[in-house]
């Protein structure tokens, strides 16, 4: 029930989403994650409170699975001062510390160390707080990332990698761009590496457990290669750009496998209907308080800039 | 009185914020082994987890520093060459820095990345010769560069103890540099406070690291011409104390800055736009640089070269004291 909430809430949101890019009161467009959202709900089923995550550009899903506040999501999106960010970060570095999403990042890659270094900073501060950070297949060919695995295996740090493979970098086929396998990567830094259904959120959790129980008992790092379906365009500028990397066939059989109809499938239909009017209720109201909240004022455009602004003159 | 060198300043800065507060920790390449001596006894001292020797990973262990600041950490990053700050340069300016503004002051990144021996270190060529320091200033990260070895103890405690990221230069002209130092005045430096090195009443050269040495040397050799040359120690590049320089240009009306950046952009040209726009001055201000798009080239001659030095200086300090 849980799970099929997740789903059903990233998908209605994302769509709700593409909506307000289309309509204007997103600017700049959005990496919508539809067809990905079982990988989100999986994994962050199974973590704990103090637990923390990083996330992509394509980072929506990841947010609210980890239970972000959906208005606040989308008042940022929408770049408005109620914003889980105060409209300072947009769609691509969405942020809630109180709930341990330490961030968006834009930079293909760049999170995974982020992750590592935070994951063993909080088990060398006593705490027991296991990380879990996203990447997409495109990110198995940034070094740093590579760099962090092995940073990750060496000091058995507690952090979770999750490659969310969906085929494409953009419009690179994973097939033209990675060499050798995503899973023996990981692998040959001695971190066990898995390949998980990415499109039902039960295997997700399944694996995700798993992974959560080795790394809060010490055992270090895994590995979680989710093979997915991007049902959507790599951003929203694609829906006018119309590119033609996928083939309509190719895009008809990868939606076929949808994680919200997997996970429908699992309720009775009457839950089912009673869930998905609960999320048109908190995304109606949710739109509601985005669209109502104020914009930033131009005067403040680099308040927070510094920490400690004080030694500025 | 006791002589303190620059390097062992930064040794004892390290060894103190270590002691006093438990969420510090060094990381970096052969920092066990301490290479560069900034680590000599750390590892003995603070053993594996507060002295972390990494592999050669620059830019992985650059964000993992990021990661364990958001974590509550004070990390503090050793870069064995200057040059590999172009490594890291996204893992600095565009994840460590922009992570307050982005998340609207959601959280702090309080990590200081620590360079002894920038800038030329004689015979190590083009690779390992640059001395960065404008780039950083340039994208607003705060960045020092101590000429002494007080102010390389105060500043580097400073910047370990801010709350932002702080890139912190030791240049290698200034690593030999011993002091006679009273230990018990030793204290934090603040960031964005500049230093009147010598006072005068002639002509303000601004200088900073190891060329506040030089600049002091230029002032002797003009005050046996009756020459009364004020040297004026920014400290730190970014913030600027542009009150500092404000007083000190007021005073003598006239102005040098001598810079071991290449010219264009450098921190020397900022410096003669904040004159141009604010100051009254009685000359046109002159600058001593590295060239335009400078590399070092390898033979000493050569290296020598390209690099801002005394002589230039006193010709600059001449020049605007003829001029009207």
């Amino acid at each position: 029930m849980n799970l099929y909430r997740t789903v059903r809430l990233i998908r209605r949101f994302e769509e709700r989403a593409v909506e307000f890019v289309r309509s204007g009161e997103i600017v700049g467009g959005i990496h919508p994650y539809i067809g990905q959202e079982a990988i989100a709900a999986g994994v962050c089923a199974p973590l704990t409170d103090t637990d923390v995550i990083t996330s992509t550009h394509r980072g929506h899903g990841h947010v609210l699975a980890r239970g972000a506040d959906p208005a606040r999501l989308l008042a940022e999106l929408m770049g408005r001062e109620t914003g889980l960010n105060k409209g300072r970060g947009g769609s691509m570095h969405a942020a809630d510390f109180g709930l341990g999403i330490l961030g968006a990042n834009a930079i293909v890659g760049a999170a995974g160390s982020i992750a590592t270094g935070a994951a063993w900073a909080h088990r060398r501060l006593g705490r027991d707080t296991v990380a879990a950070t996203f990447f997409g297949d495109g990110a198995m060919n940034e070094g740093m990332l590579l760099e962090a695995f092995n940073l990750a295996a060496l000091w058995q740090v507690p952090v979770i990698f999750v490659c969310e493979n969906n085929g494409y970098a953009t419009t690179m086929p994973v097939a033209s761009a990675v060499a050798g396998s995503i899973t023996a990567r990981a692998e040959a830094f001695g971190i066990p590496a898995v390949t998980v259904d990415g499109q039902d959120p039960e295997k997700v959790l399944e694996a995700t457990t798993v992974a959560v129980e080795r790394a809060r008992s010490g055992q270090g790092p895994t590995f979680l290669e989710c093979t997915t379906y991007r049902f959507d365009a790599h951003h929203t500028f694609e829906h006018r750009a119309r590119l033609t990397y996928r083939s309509t066939e190719e895009i008809s059989a990868g939606r076929s496998r949808d994680p919200v109809e997997i996970q429908g499938a699992r309720l009775a239909a009457e839950d089912r209907a009673v869930v998905d009017a609960e999320v048109e209720a908190l995304l109606d109201a949710a739109a509601v308080i985005a669209l109502g909240s104020a914009h930033p004022d131009p005067a403040a455009a680099l308040e927070f800039l510094y920490a400690s602004p004080e030694v500025l003159r | 009185m006791p002589k303190l060198s620059y390097l062992k300043a930064l040794n004892r800065a390290l060894g103190d914020e270590l002691e006093r507060d438990p969420t510090v920790f060094v990381l970096g390449e052969d920092i066990r082994a301490a290479a560069s001596n900034v680590t000599a006894g750390l590892f003995a001292r603070f053993g594996p987890d507060r002295v972390l020797d990494t592999p050669l990973s620059e830019q992985a262990f650059t964000n993992f520093a990021t990661g364990a600041a958001l974590a509550g950490m004070r990390p503090v990053i050793e870069f064995q060459i200057p040059s590999l700050l172009f490594l890291v340069f996204e893992q600095i300016a565009n994840q460590a820095h922009k992570f307050s503004l982005m998340t609207g002051g959601q959280c702090k990144v309080p990590v200081t990345y620590v360079v002894p021996g920038s800038g030329s270190r004689t015979g190590w060529a083009g690779q390992h010769s640059d001395h960065p320091y404008t780039l950083f200033a340039h994208v607003g990260v705060k960045t020092v560069v101590p000429a002494t070895p007080a102010d390389a103890y105060g500043l580097l405690i400073s910047a370990i103890r801010d709350d932002d990221p702080v890139v912190f230069f030791a240049p290698s002209g200034a690593l030999g540099v011993r002091d006679d130092v009273d230990f018990s005045t030793l204290a934090p430096v603040p960031l964005g406070v500049g230093r009147v090195v010598r006072g005068g009443d002639d002509v303000t050269v601004v200088a900073l690291g190891h060329l506040v040495q030089d600049a002091l040397a230029a002032a002797d050799e003009l005050a046996g011409l009756g020459i009364s040359v004020e040297v004026f120690d920014p400290r730190t590049v970014y913030p600027l104390d542009v009150e500092g320089l404000a007083a000190s240009a007021a005073k003598t009306r006239r102005l040098v800055v001598i810079d071991d950046s290449n010219r264009t952009s450098g921190f020397a040209a900022e410096i003669l736009a904040i004159a141009a726009e604010r100051f009254d001055l009685d000359a046109p201000p002159r600058r001593v640089t590295r060239p335009d798009g400078a590399v070092l080239p390898f033979a000493l001659a050569l290296d020598r070269a390209v690099q801002p030095g005394r002589d230039q200086l006193v010709t600059a300090i001449h020049a605007v004291l003829e001029e009207q």
